[in-house]
């Protein structure tokens, strides 16, 4: 997709200038080659003696108590070692500390289609399969919701018996400044509702999961998820184990996306069925199954008011959110926060009100997903700003250049920029997509769009409270040259491994395939929290840059001694220790490794990383705050059928400032595999469900859970990608870098919208934007009507008063001014937990 | 993952022996040849036949004959051969064409063409695993007692859902089955009806051996398909015209065929009629365009909304016909099917 170089082996001119022999080199990943021969070990590859399978029975209904089971015929099936039931584990758990909400099998109330009631243990899981069918339960049907709105007008029957009220399960509610006095300056008004569907991860593996007793009566688990210490805390809990006695093991992901960070049912049944049966215990789940677990991208209601002076200056922001959550809590209160928190990120906005309502339905529960809560938001603002550029006639490229936010800024709600390169960001693609003559000049039926965005660099506070640090790494140095690392981080594709072995093989002058990576292992490396919100390559890159330079500095000093020279003056490089000042004195790597061992015994070092404290000291600060941010810009041409309306995308720009680029090969995967998720996105990905005929049916299922009907896009349906990286090194990365996973994805939607809008004049408010929603707009517009499809009204919703907070501009320190719990000096379980 | 229920297997040699097989064992025996949707339906117990019966090893139905009265093409054909063939082209290119856009090539690599025709119709609320269909209480297609695309229809509405199917039947195909008793060609045009379940005419103890096309001298066909992405998707709107025309441009035969919008492929006769005697120009495809999508009825029991299918069966006509006229279609067809490869 790009001409750039990557066969290997130079380093690029940067790096050159600077020294570096691995970092900033394209590079085949160290986990490459098993990837591609088919060796890595998946969950699913796993099989050992004796092996049991498991299988799952899930209400068949959407919303129900349960009054009954009988399991006595399934456990007398033949081959059935096994049947658990939810009083086998009635401890509650869930990701955040707040959302305590789920239960591996539910005991008395189902919540959606899907929710496990049961668990069989078979031989075989053919038979493990036949005796779902032979557990009986007893339901008693509920009325269901199958949306806010329903949410919001039906309190009754709750879903949970917590939140805020009735089906409500969050509210959130911040003004920073008064936007009323914000609007009051403005020239123009701007009103705009947006609806953003949701979607789901679609990994291409499945969640499996392999548990078993360790012949001392310890557990061990081989799972596919990206966050085993939190697994590890919701095993102990559920089965009441220490800690110590859980070995979790996060397997090599086959993706995540964020459809693998929460704590799973199918991953403590089968660590139950492991401990009872004293047997390997295997599930591995069906694509439907996936689709029942989800944490996918929540639905998400919006309206934008927006105050502007006639140049485009942002004088006042107001932004309110209705949030389907589906049917549990997962990370939901932190995707409220989050669907708020990142507006002010990118263009400067003085005063800014956030309302955000989530509720529960009766559907498989949203979470995070790539870009979390952030994207639906993100549409809305971008695609307002098109509309804004349009009526006051300046360039939608001009228009945010002109409002980007600068570097090192504090915003209004207290979040502390790092490097922004924004700016550079939309004129290097302004420049490589030729966007001045092509704007508003392509004949009918083409058009451009230009989109921005920004996202954390990992997030700045732990799910759970703790002062402990976010990552740690340990190394050991082997006397054959060998080092291996050792740390909690977990490979879900992303090149976590890669990160790794590149920091360390960097600061110790080694290849990467020296290296050894021992990761995503509870028992074996220290704590990382896991492969969530961007936070890995700078989190435990930082931990482990620190770690290699204190082994460093050991060898430094027993090779300094050795040749009699300050150890400043020594170079580790070409697998070799020399003066810097004579390059033919020097030992091998492996020999300063056995120099530092005679003087220092064992070597063997640790480095951990705990992110900077932030300034946002409000109740909700938690969320939002980041060590640094990335900035994308994006540039999508299409080519709209004003007859049927079909989009057809040929070509995508796209510019991420990513501090540096650690290796660019998987740099420029992360982006291009970001505008491939985008594009699906925007054009037509949909979770969607159905309600059968009320007088006939109470089912509300999901519409099609299959890769199959489940649109996403193929590779055939990949457009040309034209990547540009905007390196300048952010001094909190290790090595300048900032996140690549999930920014670029977020300019992709609304650029695909305004450039629809550039190629056939009509507004389609929302995504997925079919061909059916743009024929019925182009329809609108030759009727003479608002050329339009979109969402028409935003629903009344009793609002809690906003807990005020003064920008930083008008002498705020970061505290509401009229939070009346927070008056008393904080207590440490107060603090706002945030992923 | 989702397993197999558990089958009796036989793979038969020759095709008396497999006509036998499935006299003997009745309807709970089905044929199985690529295997590309049957035992997915299996997996999901959509279908649950008693007996397998592999046509693997019948050499016979791999054969394909290019005789001068027309040709013959064996039912294990797979997809990829058909698609591959450059004997293919020219006449019988929509053929070629619709074999190409099937699935996705390892599919098409283990697909057959009999397998194809044969295939089973599809639905929205039908195409479901076990537990999906048992949560909505299932449906009239399989273990349920209620349509629900139509509450109140008495009958299945499920999808025809071929892609070699309408492209053959533009063709004037026929096809040989032969059972234990005997055998019958039959026009691919009446090997289909109007019935979700008992969508083809195929009685479990036949055997579709063969399809029979007469010579297609002079003859120039193409087949157009809608689907979301460009590859993988079934049909949920698919164009197949066919047309001789005389050396002045004059059509003096013409078959159309709208498939995957109602239980079976649809022939378009009038639309067809309408053409006969005049030139391809722009009017005398738009009035054959706008006969031909009377007849789509789609229901929403497909990808996409249904009243966009039903709206844009009008301009899919038209591209066929277009093209058959001679248009330079590579640009839309690229659009639609996003791969070049579109013979």
């Amino acid at each position: 997709m790009s001409d750039h170089n990557e066969k290997s082996g130079s380093p690029g001119p940067g790096s050159r200038r600077e020294g570096l022999r691995v970092i900033g080199v394209p590079r085949r990943r160290v986990d490459g080659r098993a990837k591609v021969t088919g060796q890595t070990r998946f969950a699913d590859d796993i099989f050992l003696p004796r092996m049991a399978h498991c299988k799952l029975l899930r209400s068949p209904h959407p919303h129900a108590r349960i009054r009954g089971m009988d399991v006595s015929r399934a456990m007398a099936h033949p081959g059935v070692y096994l049947v658990l039931t939810g009083k086998d584990l009635p401890v509650r758990y869930g990701i955040l500390p707040v959302s305590q909400d789920e239960q591996a099998l539910c005991l008395d109330h189902v919540r959606h289609v899907g929710d496990p009631v049961a668990a069989v243990v078979a031989r075989e899981e053919l038979t493990a399969f036949e005796a779902l069918d032979l557990i009986n339960v007893d339901y008693d049907i509920l009325p269901t919701i199958s949306d806010p709105e329903e949410a919001l007008a039906m309190p009754e029957p709750r879903i949970h018996k917590y939140g805020e009220e009735g089906n409500i399960h969050k509210f959130v509610a911040l003004e920073f400044g008064d936007v009323d006095e914000g609007f009051a300056e403005a020239d123009e008004i701007f009103e705009d509702t947006f609806f953003y569907q949701g979607n789901t991860h679609l990994p291409i593996e499945q969640h499996a999961s392999v548990a078993i007793k360790d012949p001392d009566g310890k557990l061990t688990i081989w799972s596919s998820t990206q966050t085993p210490h939190y697994l590890h805390r919701a095993l102990a809990k559920v089965l009441a184990m220490p800690p110590a006695h859980i070995r979790v093991i996060a397997t090599p992901n086959g993706g995540g996306f964020g459809g693998k960070s929460d704590p799973f049912n199918h991953e403590i049944v089968v660590a139950k069925a492991a401990l009872l049966l004293d047997r390997p215990v295997k599930i591995c789940l069906t694509r439907e199954e996936v689709f029942y677990c989800h944490r996918g991208r929540h639905p998400v209601l919006m309206k934008f008011k927006t105050g502007v002076k006639k140049d485009g200056t942002i004088t006042g922001l107001h932004l309110r959110t209705l949030i389907d959550g589906g049917a549990y809590g997962s990370y939901g209160v932190a995707s409220t926060y989050y669907a708020g928190a990142l507006q002010t990120t990118t263009y400067h906005i003085p005063r800014y009100r956030y309302e955000g309502c989530r509720t529960f339905t009766n559907k498989p529960p949203c979470g995070p997903k790539r870009g979390h809560g952030t994207p639906q938001p993100r549409f809305g603002q971008e695609v307002q700003l098109d509309k804004i550029a349009q009526r006051l006639r300046i360039d939608p490229a001009d228009l945010r250049l002109r409002i980007a936010e600068a570097p090192e800024a504090v915003t209004a709600n207290f979040l502390r920029l790092g490097t922004v390169n924004l700016s550079e960001c939309i004129r290097r693609v302004v420049e490589v997509s030729g966007w001045k003559t092509k704007f508003g000049k392509l004949p009918e039926g083409r058009g451009v769009g230009i989109a921005c965005s920004a996202y954390l660099t990992g997030a700045g506070l732990p799910i759970y409270w703790n002062k402990m640090p976010h990552s740690g790494v340990q190394l050991k140095f082997d006397r054959g040259g060998g080092v291996s690392i050792f740390c909690g981080a977990t490979e879900i594709g992303q090149g976590s491994d890669d990160v790794l072995a590149s920091i360390v093989a960097e600061v110790l002058g080694i290849d990467p395939f020296d290296v050894r990576l021992f990761t995503g292992d509870t028992d074996l490396g220290p704590v990382d929290l896991g492969s969530y919100s961007s936070r890995v390559t700078l989190m435990a890159g930082n931990a482990a840059l620190q770690a290699a330079e204190r082994g460093k500095a050991l060898l430094a000093e027993a090779v300094a001694l050795k040749f009699d020279v300050p150890k400043e003056q020594l170079r580790f490089a070409d697998k070799r220790v020399f003066d810097s000042a004579r390059p033919d004195t020097g030992v091998s790597f492996a020999e300063a490794i056995c120099l530092a061992e005679a003087r220092f015994g064992t070597i063997g070092t640790v480095g951990s990383y705990t992110p900077p404290k932030s300034p946002a000291l409000y109740k909700g600060g938690g969320v939002g705050p980041s060590p640094t941010y990335s900035y994308s810009a994006a540039v999508v041409e299409v080519e709209v059928n004003p007859v049927t309306g079909w989009v057809h995308v040929p070509k995508v720009w796209i510019a991420h400032d990513i501090g540096r680029a650690l290796n660019p090969t998987l740099v420029r995967g992360q982006v291009e595999g970001s505008v491939y998720m985008g594009l699906g996105e925007a054009l037509m990905e949909e979770q969607e469900f159905r309600r059968l005929p009320k007088r006939l049916s109470h089912a509300l299922v999901h519409k099609f859970p299959s890769m199959l009907e489940y649109k996403s896009p193929t590779s055939l349906d990949m457009p040309e990608v034209v990547t540009e990286l905007i390196e300048n090194p952010d001094p909190r990365g290790p090595f300048g870098a900032k996140e690549v996973g999930q920014g670029p994805l977020l300019p992709i939607m609304p650029a695909v919208a305004n450039a629809v809008y550039d190629a056939v004049g009509v507004r389609v408010d929302e995504v997925p934007i079919t061909p059916e929603k743009v024929m019925k707009a182009i329809a609108e517009k030759r009727a003479g009507r608002e050329p339009r499809f979109g969402p028409d009204h935003f629903p009344q919703v009793n609002w809690p008063e906003a807990l005020r907070v003064p920008p930083p501009w008008e002498g705020g320190d970061g505290n509401a001014v009229n939070d009346v719990h927070r008056e008393k000096p904080r207590a440490k379980n107060e603090k706002v937990l945030a992923p | 993952m989702m397993r197999l229920p558990l089958f009796e297997f036989r793979a038969p040699q020759t095709v008396a022996e497999a006509v036998r097989i499935l006299d003997g064992e009745g309807p709970g025996a089905m044929p199985l040849a690529g295997g590309t949707d049957l035992l997915p339906n299996m997996k999901r117990r959509q279908q649950v036949p008693k007996t397998l019966m592999s046509l693997q090893h019948i050499r016979g139905l791999h054969r394909v004959e290019l005789r001068d009265s027309g040709p013959r093409l064996g039912a294990c054909v797979t997809l990829s051969e058909i698609a591959a063939d450059r004997r293919f082209r020219n006449g019988m290119r929509a053929l070629a064409q619709a074999a190409s856009f099937v699935a996705t090539p390892q599919i098409r690599n283990m697909a057959t063409l009999g397998g194809n025709l044969c295939l089973d119709t599809r639905c929205n609320y039908y195409d479901q695993n076990y537990e999906w269909r048992k949560s909505i209480g299932f449906c009239l297609k399989k273990d349920g007692h209620i349509c629900w695309v139509a509450p109140g229809s008495a009958k299945c509405v499920a999808v025809s859902s071929t892609d070699t199917a309408p492209a053959l039947m533009a063709l004037g195909a026929r096809v040989r089955l032969v059972s234990r008793s005997g055998e019958r060609e039959v026009p691919l045009t009446e090997l289909y009806q109007n019935d979700g379940i008992h969508y083809i005419r195929r009685q479990p103890n036949e055997l579709l051996t063969e399809v029979l096309l007469d010579s297609l001298d002079g003859w120039n066909s193409t087949y157009w398909k809608l689907r979301r992405r460009g590859s993988f998707d079934f049909p949920v709107l698919s164009v197949a015209a066919a047309v001789r025309l005389s050396s002045q441009g004059i059509v003096v035969d013409a078959r159309i065929v709208v498939g995957s919008v109602a239980c079976l492929p649809l022939v378009a006769k009038e639309a067809s009629r309408s053409l006969v005697g005049r030139p391809l120009h722009q009017e005398s495809i738009a009035e054959a365009a706008t006969l031909a999508a009377r007849l789509a009825k789609p229901l929403d029991n497909t990808d996409f909304d249904m009243t966009w299918r039903k709206r844009v069966t009008a301009e899919f006509v038209t591209y066929a016909l277009g093209e058959l006229r001679g248009d330079d279609m590579r640009g839309q067809r690229l659009l639609l099917t996003r791969h070049s490869s579109s013979l």
